[in-house]
């Protein structure tokens, strides 16, 4: 693989098939590409990718679980002239800090929330996700969301592309090698909407969790399909022009 | 002298944090501290700083935290119920040594309690409030002139130990009126660089990371412990802010914070026109707790006047080791002490001693 | 010398530019002076009511339990107040929004019809002028000439007011004469 300066280049702590690593290099690429490493300040959230600052080679802050909107919103606001990433996992961003996703959202804040959603929480070991799928079986639904008042999963880009405040909100999925491209331009998109200033940019990306999902590799790509009928791809707010 | 204005405790904050050149307040309305996010929604602009109106107490908090590893001088307050919210940020904002100001504009409790003035916030500043082990430097404002010297101070202290300073101040010390002097900004203590840590990009130099996560299996996080506690010891060395008034010759020592130590200076003159000898050790910096000041007069009588149930006192004990007679006057829910009160309790204690 | 004042009426009857004015008097004067306002649900419905303590002592306690000084600009006011003054103190009623009598016999009573008076001037919103002109005499702590230098710079910022606010506080001094 060829160097990648804003990655370390250590080998990461994430599992067989995990998502994470693959939207660690889209980031860390299109970061080399633009020329933002030196200009960046990511969080790394409470989630498998908390450990993100012993891969990224850049500016970092630790946020608390679910904080990570806000804590970016002053950074942001603090050094207008900077890039500001926020990296959030389902959990983090649409359970514990739907607050805080919301309203940084509705004030438009001029930053990129990159959101990877694999409908589960990793790290704690497999508990249901405010986006785990309905009759998903997790560690907290033995028999399945939906049969004990679970609800069913938090659709975030549809939710967001209501409010006037953000500018740029895209749903992709990193199982396939054109799934793979399509991301790398979703997010390029969104960070040039950042350096643009047009304001808030997100992308969530559908992403694998093989080890939690109790599946090999290949199948977890497959269950990838059954999460784009509830989480359907495609651009769901672009008003970049207008502004 | 300098010509003086009056304003409210809430708003000479406002006053002193600008001039200190705090350039970030986010905070979210509550009584009886409004007038802190008002204020700063109309001056901050001005001096060229941010304001935000955060969605809630914990996203207030949380934008401390970033304006904060930002490299600004940054404000957040509000009161009791609020500050309660605020803990876990408090706990990430410490264990990170990121420099802030934090006021706490005290209400009755517990729950949503009422918005008449109370100091049963006291046990939760100084003892902590968030997990883990962290110390927040505790200031207590008796006046709107100390509300707005000791916010002044307080960002000097917050960037000289690089840890978060609160205001303990009450309903009463926020919203009544008094002249106060507007000072100029000038530095108390040494402010060291901040280059070393900020976060501003990587351009030039090293990336920094702002965490306070240790997950090795070494002994990190012990070590990590270790630092803070010795700096806990620094700062307990170092800073020790206290007044007495009128201990030279006291036999009964008053011991108050805040709003109450005022009413209780009252008490005094009046118990002292009756003959008794009473004087007052007025703590102003909780954490630290001026042990040393209570440590000189071991074996006196005390009697701790709080608008609680009794929180302080224990400190009070223990600076005295609990040698002497120590009474308690206190009650939570939004009592207020008035001077008549405390003459009769100083009257029956001499009563019955 | 201390002297611990209410201020008490209905929103709109300038309470609170009342106990900032008297605050600001007595600061211009020399004097330590210390006010809070009513604040929070206990503003709401209609009533508000300040405090201003004024002394040639620093002041212990900010909150004011039994004045020895009360402006009552409405009825439901002296309703309110009227127990709390210390015996001997002054109260001073707008009688013009408060027929009602003071029932206790150790108060001195004043009775102005300031919201009368100030209508007369020209504008019924300098009923609280009024009546702090008749404090001033009344008490005689503060000088009346500080008090309109005071004015002055507090509404520094709309002088098409402090005409008439002068006006009225001579008029509400004159009614102690």
């Amino acid at each position: 693989m060829e160097e990648v300066k804003t990655l370390k280049g250590n080998s990461m702590h994430y599992c067989t098939g995990c998502g994470h690593t693959i939207v660690h290099r889209i980031i860390a690429q299109l970061m080399d590409e633009m020329g933002l490493r030196e200009k960046a300040i990511a969080s790394a959230p409470v989630g498998c990718a908390v450990l993100f600052y012993n891969y990224f080679n850049m500016d970092i802050i630790e946020c608390a679980h679910g904080r990570v909107p806000s804590v970016m919103s002053a950074i942001k606001r603090v050094h207008p002239d900077k890039f500001v990433l926020a990296y959030q996992g389902d959990g983090d961003l649409a359970a514990i800090g739907t607050t805080e996703t919301l309203h940084t959202a509705n004030r438009g804040e001029n930053i990129t929330v990159i959101f990877v959603n694999n409908a589960i929480y990793g790290m704690t070991g497999g508990q249901m996700a405010p986006t785990t799928l309905p009759s998903q079986v997790t560690t907290t639904t033995p028999k399945g969301r939906g049969n004990n008042f679970e609800g069913g999963p938090l659709k975030v880009c549809e939710l967001l592309s209501v409010l006037d405040g953000p500018a740029y909100i895209e749903r992709c999925a990193v199982d396939s090698a054109e799934g793979l491209k399509n991301t790398k331009e979703a997010i390029r998109k969104a960070f040039q909407c950042q350096l643009d200033g047009k304001g808030y940019s997100f992308v969530e990306v559908l992403s694998m969790c093989p080890t939690n999902w109790k599946m090999d590799v290949k199948s977890s790509i497959g269950f990838i399909d059954k999460m784009k009928e509830y989480f359907p791809l495609g651009i769901f707010k672009d008003v970049r022009n207008e502004r | 002298m300098t010509e003086k204005i009056l304003m409210k405790g809430n708003e000479a904050m406002v006053h002193a944090a600008i001039k200190a050149g705090c350039t970030f307040y986010a905070g979210y309305p509550i009584t009886p501290q409004n007038e802190v996010p008002e204020q700063m929604s109309a001056l901050m602009p001005k001096a060229g700083g941010i304001f935000i109106q955060a969605e809630a107490e914990l996203s207030a908090i949380n934008m401390i935290f970033g304006a904060s590893a930002a490299g600004v001088r940054c404000m957040t307050s509000s009161s009791s119920p609020g500050i309660a919210l605020k803990q876990e940020g408090i706990s990430y904002i410490a264990g990170g040594e990121l420099p802030c100001v934090i006021a706490n504009v005290m209400r009755g409790g517990p729950g949503l309690g009422n918005i008449r003035a109370s100091q049963a916030d006291y046990f939760q500043s100084v003892k902590g409030g968030g997990h883990g082990d962290y110390k927040l430097i505790v200031l207590a404002p008796s006046t709107v002139q100390e509300m707005y010297d000791l916010t002044m101070d307080a960002f000097d202290y917050a960037d000289h130990y690089r840890n978060p300073v609160l205001i303990l101040a009450d309903g009463i010390t926020g919203q009544m009126v008094e002249p106060v002097e507007l000072k100029d900004y000038k530095p108390i203590l040494e402010l060291p660089s901040k280059s070393g840590w900020i976060l501003d990009g990587c351009k030039g130099r090293e990336p920094h990371v702002v965490k306070t996560l240790f997950l090795e299996s070494d002994d990190r996080l012990t070590k990590h412990n270790i630092h803070l506690q010795e700096k806990y010891q620094r700062i307990k060395d170092e800073l020790c802010l206290c007044k007495e008034y009128k201990t030279e010759d006291a036999e009964l020592f008053i011991a108050a914070y805040g709003i109450t130590a005022r009413v209780c200076k009252e008490a005094v003159d009046a118990a002292r026109k009756l003959g008794y000898k009473v004087g007052i050790i007025q703590p102003v910096s909780l954490w630290p707790f001026p042990e040393k000041i209570f440590a000189k007069y071991k074996g006196k009588d005390f009697l701790v006047v709080e608008m609680s149930c009794g929180q302080m006192i224990e400190d009070v004990k223990l600076s005295l080791e609990c040698k002497g007679k120590i009474h308690f006057m206190g009650c939570g829910g939004g009592w207020y002490p008035d001077t008549e009160q405390i003459v009769t309790k100083v009257k029956e204690i001499y009563g019955r001693s | 010398m201390k002297d611990d004042i209410k201020i008490a009426g209905h929103g709109g009857q300038g309470v609170v530019l009342a106990g900032s004015l008297i605050a600001n008097a007595a600061m211009d004067q020399g004097l330590e002076t210390c006010g809070m306002v009513s604040y929070g649900a206990e503003m709401r419905g209609g009533t508000a009511n300040a405090t201003v303590i004024i002394s040639d002592k620093p002041i212990g306690s900010p909150v004011v339990v039994n004045p020895t000084t009360a402006l009552i600009l409405n009825e439901p006011s002296l309703k309110k107040f009227e127990e709390s003054l210390v015996p001997g103190g002054i109260i001073i009623i707008n009688t013009s929004e408060c027929k009602k009598k003071v029932s206790r016999t150790d108060l001195e009573v004043v009775l102005i019809p300031a919201t009368e008076i100030a209508s007369e001037l020209g504008n019924k919103k300098a009923t609280n002028m009024v009546m702090i002109g008749a404090y001033i005499k009344k008490r005689g702590i503060i000088d009346i000439q500080v008090a309109i230098k005071t004015l002055k710079r507090v509404l520094g910022k709309k002088p098409e007011l402090v005409e008439i606010n002068q006006k009225a506080l001579i008029k509400g001094a004159e009614q102690c004469m």
